[in-house]
């Protein structure tokens, strides 16, 4: 089985309040040097089968009409190495 | 005149929304997230509430429902279509409207009586309204801060679709304080604060908001 990774990240220009709250709670706890947080998401897609270029097509389009909102974030694909 | 109000898993103010048509005058019709068409509607509304539990992202799921394939298509051809909060969500996810909304800057859940100002009062839910006009809505949510590229900010202040726009002090950090926009045709309108709570003296801050019910009855009958 093969495990695609989608990973979501809102766009640098966007303001991530939740990156910021993570941000200013990392030095409370003596974790310091840290000059800033952007959090995002990640998908982790387990496919049946192997990957072909076909399917990651596919994997892409999900990934630009559900997975993110391309009017605020970006995506990547990659395909995870089997273990 | 026949106004759907689309109910998804999660909504949490349809009711509000089908009562507000009632008071208007108009004859609310319940529309089901599964539903394969409008029924005949001749207008939507997209009610607040979290669909589909935010999940992802608010909005995300909801617009890919059933019922938004006939939704989507008639909102093109020029159906009345008004989204409020989550409803104004799913409007952009879908498209229909430009821009995103994401988290609130402050990070709370917002919950006040929230004046607005009416920039355009053209669209088909605010024609009963002034360009101009001050009015008092509820707002409530924790995902309101609206949010596009400068390119399109610029593009709905030129076009004059900004419908309404936070007045004093901006509530949750929304770009250049938009509260809520239309689509170039101006009959697809999207807004985070919610007029269905203001129909009444008893149950909200007044009865402003009863005017995008009362505009649309117009409109349609107009038409």
């Amino acid at each position: 089985m093969a495990r695609v990774v989608v990973d979501v990240m809102l766009k640098p220009e966007i303001l991530d309040p939740q990156g910021k709250a993570v941000a200013q709670a990392l030095p409370r706890l003596g974790f310091d040097g840290i000059a800033g947080v952007r959090q995002g998401k990640r998908f982790e897609l387990e496919l049946d089968g192997e990957v072909t270029e076909e399917r990651l097509t596919q994997i892409r389009h999900a990934a630009e009409t559900l997975l993110s909102n391309p009017v605020i974030e970006d995506y990547a694909v990659h395909v995870e190495e089997a273990r | 005149m026949r106004v759907g109000v689309v109910t998804f898993p999660g909504s949490l103010d349809d009711s509000d929304a089908a009562r507000a048509v009632r008071l208007a005058g108009g004859e609310a019709v319940r529309l089901w997230h599964a539903d394969a068409d409008l029924h005949g509607v001749d207008a939507v509304v997209l009610p607040g509430g979290f669909s589909y539990g935010d999940y992802l992202r608010c909005g995300a799921i909801a617009r890919f429902a059933p019922v938004m394939a006939p939704l989507v298509e008639a909102a093109q051809g020029g159906l009345p279509v008004l989204g409020i909060c989550n409803g104004f969500q799913v409007l952009c996810e879908s498209h229909l409207l430009p821009g995103a909304l994401i988290r609130n800057d402050h990070r709370k859940f917002n919950c006040v009586d929230q004046e607005l100002v009416v920039e355009n009062a053209s669209t088909a839910w605010t024609t009963g309204y002034s360009a101009g006009q001050r009015v008092v809505v509820p707002l409530k949510n924790g995902e309101g801060g609206y949010v596009a590229d400068d390119a399109t900010l610029d593009r709905l202040e030129g076009e004059g679709r900004v419908v309404v726009r936070y007045a004093g002090d901006n509530p949750n950090g929304s770009y250049r304080s938009i509260a809520g926009v239309a689509n170039e045709r101006g009959n697809v309108v999207g807004l985070m604060p919610h007029p269905e709570h203001a129909v009444e003296d008893l149950t909200g801050p007044g009865t402003d908001g009863l005017v995008f019910f009362t505009s649309v009855l117009k409109a349609l009958v107009d038409a």
